[in-house]
This record gives structure tokens, C-alpha cells and sequence, in this order.
């Protein structure tokens, strides 16, 4: 039931949220997966992480470079005030622990990286020990979140094309050098694919919600790695893998889900697990070595001697809690209360996530009633943004018009289409523009009458027990009110005649 | 008016002030031309630079023309400023927008930084002249001046000896009177081992006192700016002149610039002047004897001389040469060919890393880089850096000891007088040892400088060494003021 | 001499700072490093239990700057100075055997 399509899981968690409802686990031979997830997501600030050039996606090469972006001699880099503030929301709005944190350097070469080192925090990170709840109510440690800087883009071009190995030559991007990242670690709490593409549209949510990151996947905003392992329920982990190039919520799906299995193969054919780093190609739908442990970098961490200790005292730590918004879950739960839907319900999630939820409440509080209204906007707004065009006195009108069976659900329908293209109006008077008067229940017994009467042997039939006999009059008696009857209620009257008869 | 006709010097600028404060203030109020202060200071640059070799680059044109904008403002009533018309040597890992920027390093040959760092903005600020860009050891890594791409800088008082580095070149520049000031680096004693090589005024000012930005980085966590000077009153007019919080440089101490100059004349009375008895042994007899006579001469100025311990000044050596090292790993890096500077081609990117670098970077610098990979790389970070951060820590807390009984401590600024050419470019210990009074002040971060205290074997300059607490720069500039009035001569 | 550190470990550390040494080199090389670690063991001698590292000079704490846009570099000037550009960007050979 979860297929997300990649631009679907970039604006709506459509095919994924059931997915994170279910509870039922994965298992494949008898083996469990265990799955942790690290995501690094881009920080919604106006400059770098240690520099005052613009983080802006899709501009013009080296364009929003200057000497710390460049890692120039001389350079030294100054935290960003806004960056350590997202950090911070976001750690809270995970539950995690606010503390008193450190940069360091991460010595490598790589050409993207201009310094040769990456500032990153390393053992001691600003967010510690949070959780994630997802839909369905399984709980995902956070283990940590910390700020880094992010690097800059290679392109690899001549020889095979487009691919790192058989290129002629490489041309680098700096742009994006020096973005600020948070990456964030959950523990290895995750048994199944469906919790693992769960736990990345809540994540992406919460993101959202809180105005961290526009957490787009498809623009690289995003980025997931996987570490898979599998083992029999209750053994101890097994050996990781870490699966990288997951540019989706429904490849982090495909790749674990391919992963663990190929980690079942190997065992059951006696071979034991190497640690490595492999890559996830999304055409052949598997997972290649990258990098064994053997050969890892020696990264040489040490304190980055240019930036100073962050150290946020309680009164900031209490200012930026107090300005969380509500997240995703209690929306949902309120929004579930009011409509009398489970809190992972398909239009629950999908209405939450696009933000309608306060309309459906509005609506509700205008008298309408809330459990039609969530159907309404879940099937007619999903082109309409949190403020849909329809004044929510409009949408109420309509749901008390349906309650009191003034409207058939078509008929309703056909209003509700009308609202959405006018952008409001009202249902009264567009239902009786349409003639959708509903016809006083004289006119409709007589029609019931009428067609009992055109056909005596239908009558019979029905009278005789034969409920699909009941069809033929229902059907008369539709033609005959141009679809305008309401068939519960010409059904109804149908019985009351047998009865009576 | 420019008014060089108030007064009166030949052709060659004889006649003219030489001291900084002297030429500032003319020039300030007219009294005398920058353009003939700059040609004064071309021209003896003109007759000795060949001989010294104190410069990378000598920005004669540059010179003349900010000179004439300087006349020129004074002319039009303008505040020009307290270094007004006062030529300033840079070393040259102090990057300069638009004018290159080596560190006496190959792999720096023909960059033109596009920014100009801190101290540079601030002499601009204030009105000085840059002259020119000076000779160091290549990155600041070393104690001689002759790790140098571009050849070794001679010690003005005898050229067959080495100037002490890496500030070598800038030391040189105000001792052979090519500019009345200089700007050097000291990261374990480049300022003001040099300096009393020289027989001039060297100041290592409290770490963060000074920006760093625009300071190519040898040791982050070490490095600092500070002024050379022909006396304690110069140094102080440029000390001022360059300190003062950056917001560019996290760690830069928040407050305005350091005041030191309008404490010159206190003299020392009742200050408590610090003997180091455990100070580590080395010194040669000459430099032991002025130290002693610096110690005389206080107490005849009124200061009270006691004795105080630092049981962990001797392990300071060690804890820097496996700090800045480890640092200085990371900080060049970023010399790898993509984005600036030289590249030395080859088939792929690791291999033009490789073949770049090698090219590079001479012996001392690789040698530092690999002794700094080493001490930071996986199974040996506990045993020598990590060891080292706490040995830092110990040093520290034995300083601030000492400081609760003195106000001052004197040292000397390097073991001997200025040493030949080639003396110790075989043994690198034997080169690093050349620091051993200086390193510490680099790892507490507290503020220390060398005032020229007499003479040594061969009639060289001897430097005695003046630390003080952090920003207790005052302090440090009354005591080495009084050494200097009571120096023998 | 002293054996504080073996040729393959300079080997491998020379190979991290991405600096190529011949075989003269290497000796060289491990024969001064080994004499320096000789002489900087002095501080193994001393117990540093509980002892904080000190890794800056001044504590310092909450640098920050404001989130506010500067003026960037000139794209033309600074590729000027590259050792290899094209169309805007920097060029390299072909990245292989590097960890990404
Ligand atoms: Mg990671
Ligand atoms: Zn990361």
C-alpha cells in the first residue's frame, strides 16, 4: 500500500503514512532487519553556516562564494546565530536534550571540500537523545542531531558520462559549500521498510512545521543514509552496512528492503557480512560496495581551534521551545478528535500535512460538521494550500445541508465543485440553481407508487423476498426523478409499502 | 601645506625623524612630507636590501602613492591619522588584496589574495604606508628565516648570521632601518626570538587581542600579530594602532584596542618583578649575564625581585611541537591545487594532491605536516596530542601561580645571540630549542615581548624577554620602557 | 638511533598529508621524527589524570554573527587565480580512490 512516487513524497506523504500505521513487522526467513537512519538536512538560513554569502539553491556557479566558502589562506569562519536557533528547534521538537556543544574538524581530501577538513560537531553535538513518534505509535530514538557545514558539488563529466568512474575531469560547484547542515542520527530502532519511509515523511513534517528546512529530497535539501543490519529476533546486531544515495522516501524503502535481503542471502549461504559502504542505484534496483571499513579515511578529529564553545544558556533554550509551533502529531490528534477519526487515518494524515487541518477545524466551528468537511477537503483541495479559497462558513452550509439529507451525496458534490471553482458562495442557493430543491416526500411516494404500479411482477418478486427485485424500482423511480431521489430514502419507503402490504 | 620646506634634510631624507611617533606626529600637522619619509626609507632600502634581503615584494610605486594621498589630505586639513605618512613592513603571510601573498612558500608563488586581513584595514585606518612585504621562514616554521622559498634573510648586524624567524625579514626591515615599524607573527616566539636577534622591540600581544583574519594560519590556536619597533614608545603607537575586538575573528577578546603607550613613564616602583628559578637550562653565558643585570637594573628602579616557581615551563617544547604541528596538518590542507596557488598536474586528483604538495612544500614544513598527522592519527591522538592539550593546561596553571606573586616575569627571549648561517639547518631539534623561552606564553596565551638589554659574544644584541598575565599589556611595556632607559650601551 | 616510529608508519602519515617520499625521504624522515618524539616523551613522565585538555587559550563562549547576507567574491577574479577553470567552475582530473 505504499508506493509514493518521489515528487508525490515531496509534497504530500501520500502512499507512505499507512505505511507508517502498520505495526506488523518485517521478517524474511525467519531474520528481522534492524535499521538505523541518518539524515542530513539543508537549514532554512539566508547565509552560510560560517559566512555571510547567500545559501540559495539553483545559482549561477561560484556565484555566492567568498573566502571562508573558498577556504582561502587567512579565512576564519563565524557561526551563524540562525543556524544554531533551527538546530536547536528542530532538537527540541525531536525531544531531544538542548546542551553545551563543540565544533571539529574532520580531515580529508576531497575537491568539493575546499579546506580539506569539514567543520562538523563531532563529540560533542548541540541536540542529544530525543525520539520520533510515528503514525501508529512506534517510537524512534533520536540519538543525536548536530550542525555541520555541507560541501560543494562535483560534476563529472567526459568518458562514460555523468558517472565519477571513467570520467575525463571533474568541474566543482562551490555554491553550496558551507550550507548549514543538520545531520540527524535515530537509533537503531526501525524493523521494517514502511517504518523506515514513515520515520522520513514524519521527519520531513516536523522539518516543515517548524521552518528548519523546506526538506526536499528531490532538490537534495534532504539526504538519507541507512545503516542495515539483520539478525534473528532477539540475537545480538548483526554487521551494518550504510547505504547512501537514497534520493527518496520510496527508495530509502526499496534499498533496506533489497539490503536485508541480500544480508539474509549471505548468511544463509554461510558467508558472513563485511562492513562496508554501499551505494544504492536506483536503476538496477541494488545496493553496490562502495568502501570496506578496511580502507576507510583516518579522519583525525581534533577541536576546531577557529570557532569558540556554544553554550546555550536555559532563558535562550526556553525562548526557542516557546516558539515551536504545534507539530505534526498533536495536529493530527486534534484534528482526529473533532472529525472521530483514528489519528493515522489516510485524510487525517493527508489533510495535516497539507496543512488544511485548521480549515477543517474552522469548519467545525462554524457549525459544519467536521467529519464530512475532513472527506470534502481531503478529495476537493488538494490543488488549495492551509487557506483554502472556500470560506469555511461556506463548506459548514454545505455539511448541514447534507446532514439534514437536503443534498444527496452527489448533489453535494456537484455544490462543493461549485464552491471550489467560485471560491465560495452559497450552497442554498447554488443547490436550488442546480434544482436540487429536494422534492417533498408526497412527489416521491407517488413516484414509488407509479413504479410499483408500470411493473407488478418486479413487485411481486420483491414482496416474495427477492431483494435484487428491489432494483428494477429503485431504478424506475431514479429515472423517473432524473437522479435527483435519495435512494435510501425510496428504499425506505419500498419496505414500508411491503410491510404495510 | 605639505610643509617639507619647515624643515630641513638633504636628498637622502637626512634630517628627517626616525622614530615612528616622531614621523607621525610631522606629518600629522604638516610639519613634514610622507612622500620624503618614504623616499628616505627607499633609499636605504635601495643601498642595503641587496645584502639583507628583508623583503619577498618592496612596494616602492604603491608606497609613493598612498604617501602623496597622505600628503595630500594633511594639505586639505584631513585627520590622517596616529601613524600618519609611517612606513610598515608586513610579513608576508599577511594577506594583501591585490598584492601577492607567499609565505615564502612556492605552493603560495604568484597568489593575489582578494582581500585585505584586519591588521591591514586598521594601518590604512590609521593613515600608515605599507612598504613592503617581508621574508619568513616558508609558513612561519622555523627560527631562522632560512626556510625560505626565496632564499634566507641576513641579520642586519652581521650578515653572516641569520635575523632568528620565522619574523625574520621584519625584524631585519626596522633593524637596517628599511621601516621605522613592522608587523611580524609569533606562534612560539617569531616575533621576539628575532627581535632580540636584531636588537630591536618585538611584542607578542595576548592571544585575541590581535584579528587574526587575514593571517594565513600556521597554528590557530597559537598564532598571533603583534608590532617591531626601533624602541618601547614605537611598538606601543602600533600595538594600539592594530589590537581592538574583530567581529570577523571568533576569537578575538571583545574591547577597544590595548593602551599602553601613556604608561611608558610610571617607571616600575613596588612592582613585583618575577625570577624564574626553575627556568629550563640552555641559555649561553653572555645572555645569562644580561639577564641577571635586567634583574639589577629593576631593582634599582624600585621594583622588588622575587623568586617564583613554573615546575611546567620545561615541558612546554614539547607540548608545542606536538600542538602546532597538529594544527598546522590541518591548516595546510587546503593547499591541494584546486582552487588557488600551484598545481602540479597529473592523470587524477589524488595523484595531482600528492605531486602538488611535494612540490610545494620544503623540508621543514613537510616534516611538520607528517609529525602533526602523526600525533593527530587514529591509536596516537591520546599519546601525543591529547597528551599535550593537558600538558597546555598544566602550563597554564603553573603561569597563573606565578602571577599570583609577581606581576612580571623576565626571561630570556632567546638561548643565545644570533647564531651563522647554517648552524642548525641540519639538526631541527637543535633549531627548536631556539624557542624554549618563548613557547610558553604562546600556549597560556598570555602577552610577552623582547627588549634589547645590551650586548653578547661578538658584540650581538641581547633581548630579554617581559611576560605579563593576559592583557596586562601595560604592565609588560612599563617594565621593558624602564629596561630600556637602564640597558647598557 | 631511535625506533619511535617505523618507516610504514611515516609511510602511512605521508600518505594521509598526501606528500610523496622516495626511499632517501623516508629514512630521513623517520630517523628526525623518531628524534623528536625522543625528546618530546619527557612529558610521559607526567600524570595528567583528570587534567582538562586545553585546546584554546582565552574561554570564550556564543560567538555568533547574525544571519544577514555580505558582499561575495567576484566569480571572474577568483577563477582567474584557480590553477584550472571552465565555465564557471574549477576543473580537476578525474576523482578515483578518494573517499568521498
Ligand atoms: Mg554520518
Ligand atoms: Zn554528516
Amino acid at each position: 500500500m505504499s508506493q509514493g512516487t518521489d515528487s508525490q513524497t515531496a509534497t504530500s506523504r501520500t502512499g507512505t503514512s499507512r505505511a507508517g500505521a502498520s505495526v506488523d513487522g518485517w521478517a524474511f526467513e525467519g531474520y528481522e532487519m534492524v535499521v538505523g537512519l541518518e539524515v542530513h538536512v539543508e537549514l532554512a538560513t539566508a547565509t552560510k553556516l560560517f559566512s555571510g554569502s547567500p545559501n540559495r539553491f539553483g545559482d549561477e556557479p561560484n556565484t555566492n562564494i567568498d573566502p571562508v566558502t573558498l577556504g582561502l589562506p587567512g579565512a576564519l569562519p563565524v557561526l551563524n546565530r540562525r543556524a544554531v536557533e533551527l538546530a536547536m528547534k528542530l532538537g527540541l521538537a525531536l525531544n531531544c536534550t538542548v546542551r553545551r556543544s563543540t565544533f571539529a574538524r574532520k580531515n580529508y581530501f576531497y575537491p568539493d571540500m575546499p579546506k580539506a577538513y569539514q567543520i562538523s560537531q563531532y563529540d560533542e553535538p548541540i541536540c542529544v537523545d530525543g525520539w520520533l513518534d510515528l503514525p501508529g505509535g512506534i517510537r524512534v530514538g533520536i540519538e543525536r542531531a548536530h550542525l555541520e557545514e555541507d560541501t560543494g558539488k562535483s560534476t563529472h563529466l567526459g568518458g562514460s558520462g555523468g558517472r565519477i568512474h571513467g570520467s575525463d575531469y571533474s568541474l566543482i560547484d562551490f555554491n553550496r559549500a558551507g550550507v548549514p547542515l543538520v545531520e540527524i542520527v535515530s537509533r537503531p530502532d526501525i524493523r521494517t521498510p514502511d517504518q523506515a519511509r514513515a520515520y522520513v515523511a514524519e521527519l520531513r513534517s516536523i522539518l516543515v512545521a517548524v521552518g528548519a528546512s523546506d526538506a526536499k529530497m528531490e532538490e537534495g535539501s534532504m539526504r538519507v543514509d541507512a545503516n542495515v543490519s539483520v539478525r534473528r529476533p532477539g540475537a545480538e546486531f548483526g554487521t551494518r552496512c550504510e547505504i547512501k544515495n537514497l534520493n527518496s522516501v520510496r527508495s530509502v524503502g526499496r534499498a533496506i528492503e533489497y539490503e536485508a535481503q541480500r544480508q539474509v542471502g549471505m548468511l544463509d549461504a554461510g558467508e558472513a557480512i563485511r562492513q562496508e559502504t554501499r551505494h544504492w542505484d536506483e536503476n538496477d534496483g541494488r545496493t553496490h560496495t562502495l568502501r570496506s571499513k578496511e580502507d576507510a579515511d583516518d579522519y583525525r578529529y581534533f577541536q576546531e581551534p577557529d570557532l569558540v564553545v556554544v553554550d546555550p544558556d536555559p532563558a535562550w533554550i526556553e525562548r526557542v521551545r516557546a516558539s515551536l509551533p504545534v507539530l505534526p502529531a498533536a495536529r493530527r490528534d486534534r484534528l482526529a478528535e473533532a472529525t472521530g477519526q483514528p489519528s493515522d487515518a489516510e485524510a487525517v494524515l493527508v489533510v495535516t500535512d497539507r496543512g488544511q487541518d485548521d480549515y477543517v477545524l474552522a469548519v467545525a466551528a462554524a457549525g459544519g460538521d467536521a467529519g464530512r468537511a475532513l472527506v470534502h477537503v481531503k478529495e476537493a483541495f488538494a490543488e488549495q494550500g492551509a487557506r483554502p479559497s472556500v470560506p469555511a462558513g461556506d463548506l459548514a452550509a454545505l455539511t448541514t445541508m447534507e446532514g439534514k439529507g437536503a443534498l444527496t451525496a452527489t448533489q453535494a458534490k456537484q455544490v462543493l465543485a461549485q464552491l471550489v471553482a467560485a471560491g465560495g458562495g452559497d450552497p442554498e442557493a447554488i443547490a436550488a440553481a442546480k434544482g436540487f430543491e429536494a422534492m417533498d416526500t408526497g412527489e416521491l411516494e407517488r413516484m414509488v407508487d407509479d413504479a410499483i404500479a408500470a411493473q407488478p411482477d418486479a413487485w411481486a418478486k420483491f414482496c416474495g423476498g427477492e431483494g435484487k427485485a428491489m432494483g428494477a424500482l429503485v431504478g424506475a423511480v431514479m429515472k423517473a426523478s432524473r437522479g435527483q431521489a435519495d435512494g435510501k430514502a425510496v428504499t425506505r419507503l419500498l419496505e414500508s409499502r411491503r410491510t404495510a402490504g | 601645506m605639505a610643509g617639507t620646506d619647515s624643515t630641513t634634510h638633504d636628498a637622502d631624507g637626512r634630517g628627517l625623524p626616525t622614530a615612528a611617533v616622531d614621523i607621525a606626529w610631522n606629518v600629522r600637522n604638516g610639519v613634514i612630507s610622507a612622500v620624503d619619509v618614504i623616499e628616505r626609507h627607499l633609499g636605504e632600502i635601495e643601498r642595503r636590501e641587496g645584502e639583507v634581503h628583508a623583503f619577498n615584494l618592496v612596494l616602492g610605486d604603491q608606497a609613493r602613492t598612498r604617501a602623496a594621498e597622505i600628503d595630500t589630505g594633511v594639505a586639505a586639513g584631513d585627520d590622517m591619522g596616529p601613524l600618519a605618512g609611517v612606513p610598515v613592513a608586513l610579513k608576508d603571510n599577511m594577506c594583501t588584496r591585490g598584492i601577492p601573498t607567499t609565505c615564502s612558500s612556492k605552493i603560495l608563488d604568484g597568489w593575489t589574495p582578494p582581500y585585505d586581513a584586519t591588521v591591514v584595514s586598521r594601518l590604512h585606518d590609521a593613515g600608515a604606508v605599507v612598504i613592503g612585504k617581508t621574508n619568513l621562514d616558508e609558513f612561519a616554521m622555523g627560527s631562522s628565516t632560512e626556510n625560505s622559498a626565496f632564499g634566507a634573510t641576513r641579520n642586519p648586524h652581521d650578515t653572516s648570521r641569520v635575523p632568528g624567524g620565522s619574523s625574520g625579514g621584519s625584524a631585519a626591515a626596522v633593524a637596517a632601518g628599511f621601516a621605522p615599524l613592522s608587523l611580524g607573527s609569533d606562534t612560539g616566539g617569531s616575533i621576539r626570538q628575532p627581535a632580540a636577534l636584531c636588537g630591536v622591540v618585538g611584542v607578542k600581544p595576548t592571544y585575541g587581542a590581535v584579528s587574526r583574519l587575514g593571517l594565513v594560519a600556521f597554528a590557530s590556536s597559537l598564532d598571533q600579530i603583534g608590532p617591531f619597533a626601533n624602541d618601547v614608545a614605537d611598538a606601543a603607537l602600533l600595538l594600539e594602532a592594530i589590537s581592538g575586538h574583530d567581529p570577523g575573528d571568533s576569537t578575538s577578546i571583545a574591547g577597544g584596542p590595548l593602551h599602553v603607550g601613556n604608561e611608558l613613564d610610571w617607571g616600575v616602583t613596588g612592582l613585583r618583578v618575577g625570577r624564574i628559578t626553575d627556568l629550563p637550562a640552555g641559555a649561553s653565558a653572555d645572555v645569562v649575564a644580561r639577564l641577571e643585570e635586567s634583574f639589577d637594573a629593576l631593582r634599582d628602579a624600585g621594583a622588588e625581585i622575587v623568586d617564583v616557581e613554573v615546575p611546567a615551563f620545561t615541558y612546554g617544547l614539547s607540548a608545542y611541537y606536538l600542538i602546532a604541528p597538529a594544527e598546522a596538518s590541518s591548516n595546510l590542507a587546503r593547499y591541494d591545487g584546486v582552487r588557488f596557488g600551484l598545481r602540479v598536474e597529473a592523470p587524477d586528483t589524488n595523484a595531482m594532491y600528492a605531486a602538488t604538495r611535494t612540490a610545494g612544500f620544503g623540508a621543514e614544513v613537510k616534516r611538520r605536516i607528517m609529525l602533526g598527522t602523526y600525533a593527530l592519527s587514529a591509536g596516537y591522538y591520546d599519546a601525543y596530542y591529547g597528551r599535550a592539550l593537558k600538558v597546555r593546561r598544566r602550563i597554564a596553571a603553573d603561569f597563573a601561580a606565578a602571577y599570583e606573586r609577581a606581576d612580571v616575569l623576565l626571561t630570556p627571549a632567546s638561548p643565545t645571540v644570533a647564531f651563522h648561517l647554517g648552524d642548525k639547518t641540519s639538526d631541527p631539534m637543535s633549531m627548536y630549542l631556539c624557542d624554549t623561552y618563548t613557547i610558553p606564553s604562546n600556549l597560556t596565551g598570555d602577552p610577552g615581548m623582547s627588549v634589547p638589554f645590551g650586548t653578547g659574544d661578538d658584540g650581538l644584541p641581547v633581548g630579554i624577554q617581559v611576560l605579563a598575565p593576559a592583557l596586562q599589556e601595560g604592565v609588560m611595556f612599563r617594565t621593558a620602557a624602564e629596561l630600556e632607559r637602564r640597558a647598557p650601551r | 638511533m631511535s625506533d619511535r616510529i617505523t618507516p610504514e608508519a611515516v609511510a602511512k602519515v605521508a600518505k594521509l598529508a598526501r606528500l610523496s617520499l622516495n626511499d632517501g625521504e623516508l629514512a630521513t624522515a623517520t630517523h628526525q621524527l623518531s628524534d623528536m618524539l625522543d625528546h618530546f616523551a619527557d612529558i610521559d613522565a607526567l600524570d595528567l589524570d583528570g587534567v582538562e585538555p586545553m585546546t584554546h587559550p582565552t574561554p570564550i563562549a556564543n560567538v555568533m554573527r547574525d544571519d544577514v547576507e555580505q558582499l561575495c567574491l567576484d566569480r571572474d577574479e577568483v577563477l582567474a587565480a584557480a590553477p584550472v577553470a571552465e565555465d564557471g567552475r574549477f576543473r580537476v582530473p578525474p576523482i578515483i580512490g578518494l573517499d568521498s
